[in-house]
């Protein structure tokens, strides 16, 4: 069946059966490899995009049940890594293995969409559903709040 | 321990398993491994375009400790150029021109410590050399500055670009001659450089073994029996051939022969192989799968059956002794008091966020692989074995991958893939469902201990007696299951023994980050706090005072447990260092002080592994409902003179606090042979909201720079008991946490 998928603001065909995850269309289908497979049941967040600009676990997000909503990948994030989020992150040198970083990167940034100052415990709340498997959790959120500086002062 | 420089200098190629095993927890040993030094050149790691860009080789896998930024940063720091200019490129495969290429025991550091320095240092002089033959002066009177090379009598000078072919063609110099710069001088050692693959990263290219993309290229998936070794007796396979997008469907016979030992790779295990257009295919395919097999022996295995034939086992004879030094039995009997206790730990999977999986192409009977392993020479050889075919008809690159931890040590996956693409006419990229990566980990193996100490009336430690019970067979523990005789407290106690017995284990076992010291720090630091508490001393001064009761060091020549990669006893404690980083954690910690607060305690632990030193205090609340909060934790390392790349190594410790928190609750259990665990829910992670404060200190000796990816963790799991103990009174001596009935918040 031919459904049409719009990520990262192109609208794209996809002739996959409605119930394949956006993960699996994402990263094999359209070659968009930044979401990673990790869990395959929403456990770790790794697969994490934004769909409508909300955070979704794509490895449990059939193509179908998209529609006409935006996808967003980390690829789509910015055109060129200049989102404040990925800004901070490669100051802060987040990554360990780097496995679970596009995921994180995801859900911070729609956490910061909707919450520009978040607090320790609102970090933790949205991000409690990424795992990172290296420990890099203090990393990620002194990088939250200094995007949301950042954010702060972008808009001034 | 003073590092000799001709032992660093004498890089063998891996030979095999066993002594890439050897070298993963005792990297000192292996680097005193005979064997030619293969030539290492400036030109095979460093080249130098017109322009004046610099490009290093990083030779190691990377896996996310940093490798591709560590090594080429000592390279560049004597080649004296500056960071941005340099450009950092993987190495692919190639020990004859490299040097060893497998990242592991926290050797990286030891290992490429002094010759990445000096291929930096020769590559330095061979641009001299160049810039002297051009003005016709005499070398000794250039200098180098970020990239060029300086005549300061003349006031002329020449970039490295517009040198590097005329150096390029020069007989590079004997390593051990050149000079090398003073510590004073780095300008990129010891300074922050941001991971190389940092900004590929965070915008989502595709780097990892995961990502590799191939034309034509097919997926691959592999069902195997839910019994380790257990064989396919018949299965639907015509039946699935039909499905969607399905290409291929092999069966695996496998050579694993299930026995009580089970070896480091011991074969393929056998199942079912599906190859489909997409990855997603092959998996639904792989749901319709029915398979009848032949479960084995293996079926017969439990937890349940393991914990009560170590019960039993621990009330017998000891199969084999270690060591044994003292009146060990009288000082037990004459002990003012003694202190009694056995201590069970559960088998745990690596998880790595990758699942494993590789990628393989055969064509024109050649083999190209991408690889994710960290022992990808050890990879090739298997390989070949495994396929029949020459090691010279493989090529192997090296690949990102999401984690390693001690998984990608083995080459399981790897051997598998290159089996599919041998039988079919396609690149194929085979990738293991979390749910495979759970069931078919070689495990960190459980084990119990037996411990009975002696403290005299001035409350001294006077005796320490331990009987691990493991597994395997009469002569060879399972891998990550042995303990040397160089184990601390050894040395420290005025008598000492240490026993084990092995039970037989018919599944794969491997080495988990800080092998063996992950479990066995726990077990011996929190006995200690036990004897501390038991003598009415505070843990620290009573761990400062045994470390004060130093004996003559292990030697080599003494029997050495059994177990493929254990401890030689080369990697000798020194207790200056050991005390170090206890009395510095105890002062950022502000133990002296500590409160007396029902339902908070601090604990303090530390250990000496992989040439590394760490304690870490622990500060925790425990609620009514015996669910843990850890606040903070103060760590100290001491891994010699440098801290090579700081906020690197200041994230690996943190890593390594969070990953052993995550130990605690973790565990792998049999019931009829098979694997209960699935998934992230059953063995979990540890989540951000239960990521506490971390403060690392390093306390800098005169010693040269060591790893510190393994030995971060260790400390953490017995100072978090020992502050549960402090906070509650309850003493764990059974982990996971939940069964000693206890849980993270």
């Amino acid at each position: 069946m031919a459904l049409s998928l719009t990520v990262n603001g192109v609208q794209t065909p996809a002739d996959v059966p409605a119930d394949t995850p956006l993960l699996w269309v994402l990263r094999d289908v359209l070659d968009l490899k930044g979401a990673k497979y990790g869990c395959g049941i929403g456990l770790c967040g790794a697969c994490t995009v934004q769909v409508g600009g909300r955070a979704v676990r794509s490895c449990i997000t059939t193509v179908g049940s998209v529609g006409d909503q935006p996808v967003t990948t980390i690829e789509g994030l910015s055109p060129d890594g200049s989102h404040p989020v990925q800004v901070a992150w490669e100051a802060l040198d987040v990554p360990q293995c780097g496995y679970c970083q596009a995921g994180q990167i995801m859900s911070a940034a729609a956490l910061l969409a909707h919450t520009p100052h978040p607090s320790d415990a609102e970090i933790d709340s949205a991000m409690s559903g990424n795992l990172c498997r290296c420990g890099t959790y203090l990393r990620i959120r002194q990088a939250i709040h200094e995007a949301a500086g950042a954010q702060v002062a972008a808009n001034k | 321990m003073r590092i000799d420089r001709r032992s660093f200098l004498q890089l063998s190629a891996l030979a095999g398993g066993s002594l890439a095993l050897n070298l993963y927890r005792a990297p000192l040993a292996g680097a005193q491994q005979p064997g030619a030094p293969p030539d290492l050149t400036p030109q095979a790691f460093i080249k130098i375009a017109p322009d004046g860009v610099v490009t290093i080789m990083a030779r190691a896998s990377e896996s996310g400790q940093g490798m591709r930024n560590m090594l080429p940063m000592l390279i560049a720091e004597e080649l004296d150029v500056d960071w941005k200019d340099v450009r950092v490129e993987q190495a692919e495969l190639n020990e004859k021109i490299y040097g060893p290429q497998y990242s592991g025991g926290s050797s990286n550091t030891p290992r490429g410590w002094e010759p990445m320095r000096r291929v930096g240092a020769a590559g330095r002089q061979l641009l001299i050399a160049a810039a002297a033959q051009t003005w016709g002066v005499p070398p000794g009177e250039c200098t180098t500055k970020s990239g060029r090379v300086l005549h300061a009598s003349s006031g002329r000078s020449l970039g490295y670009g517009e040198l590097a072919a005329k150096a390029a063609a020069l007989p590079a110099p004997a390593l051990a001659s050149v000079k090398l710069k003073d510590p004073s001088d780095y300008r990129i050692i010891g300074h922050s450089q941001p991971g190389v693959d940092t900004r590929g990263i965070v915008t989502g290219k595709p780097l990892f073994g995961i990502d590799v993309k191939l034309p034509g290229m097919l997926y691959a998936t592999i069902e195997k029996a839910p019994v380790f070794a257990g064989k396919v007796k018949t299965a639907n396979i015509d039946q699935i051939k039909a499905l969607p997008g399905v290409r291929h469907v092999l069966t695996i016979e496998g050579g694993i022969v299930p026995a009580a030992y089970t070896p480091w790779e011991p074969g393929m295990e056998p199942g079912i192989a599906i190859v489909a257009d997409t990855w997603w295919q092959a998996q639904q395919a792989r749901k319709q799968l029915k398979v009848d097999w032949d479960p084995g022996p293996a079926a017969a295995q439990t937890t349940d059956g393991f914990h009560k034939r170590a019960e039993e086992l621990l009330q017998a004879q000891p199969g084999t002794t270690v060591r044994k030094y003292g009146d060990i039995d009288a000082a037990l009997k004459s002990s003012a008091k003694m202190v009694e206790a056995t201590y069970q730990y559960p088998f745990i999977a690596h998880v790595t966020m990758e699942p494993q999986g590789a990628t393989a192409h055969w064509k024109d009977s050649k083999l190209e692989m991408w690889s994710t392993s960290t022992l990808p020479a050890d990879g090739v050889g298997l390989v070949a074995k495994t396929l029949g075919i020459d090691q010279s008809a493989v090529t192997t690159h090296m690949v990102r991958s999401g984690g390693s931890f001690g998984r990608r040590l083995q080459n399981d996956y790897l051997v598998e893939a290159a089996w599919i693409a041998k039988n079919i006419d396609a690149p194929v990229k085979l990738l293991w469902s979390r749910e495979d990566d759970v069931a078919h980990d070689p495990f960190r193996p459980g084990g119990t201990v037996g411990l009975k100490a002696a403290i005299d009336a001035q409350g001294k430690m006077t005796a320490w007696r331990h009987h691990f019970v493991t597994f395997g067979d009469e002569r060879h523990s399972t891998s990550g299951g042995g303990i040397g005789g160089d184990s601390y407290p050894a040395g420290f106690p005025p008598s000492y023994a240490l026993y084990t017995t092995a039970q037989p284990l018919m599944l794969r076992t491997g080495a988990l980050r800080a092998p063996g010291d992950n479990a066995y720090c726990w077990v011996s630091q929190s006995f200690l706090d036990e004897c501390a508490h038991a003598a009415g001393r505070d843990p620290l001064e009573f761990q400062l005072d045994l470390l004060s009761n130093s004996r003559s060091p292990w030697s080599v020549s003494q029997r050495d447990a059994v177990g493929d990669h254990e401890p030689t006893g080369q990697s000798v404690l020194i207790p200056e260092r050991f005390k170090g980083v206890l009395q510095l954690a105890a002062e950022k910690s502000g133990w002296a002080h500590r409160g007396k607060e029902a339902g908070r305690g601090m604990g303090i632990a530390a250990w000496f592994c992989h040439l590394g030193y760490f304690a870490e205090v622990v500060d925790l609340s425990v609620d009514a409902q015996n669910k843990i909060t850890v606040h903070q934790v103060w760590a100290v390392g001491d891994v010699g003179s440098q801290i090579i790349n700081p906020a690197a190594a200041e994230s690996m410790a943190m890593g390594g606090i969070i990953e052993g928190m995550g130990h605690l609750a973790q565990e792998i259990t049999l019931v009829d042979g098979k694997v209960v665990q699935s998934n992230f829910h059953n063995h979990p992670l540890m989540r951000m909201r239960q990521a506490p404060k971390i403060e690392v200190y390093w306390r800098k000796t005169d010693y040269a720079p060591t790893g510190l990816g393994e030995p971060t963790l260790p400390p953490t799991l017995p100072a978090v008991c020992n502050a549960v103990f402090a906070a509650t009174g309850k003493r764990i001596r059974t982990l996971p946490l939940a069964r000693s009935g206890f849980g993270w918040a």
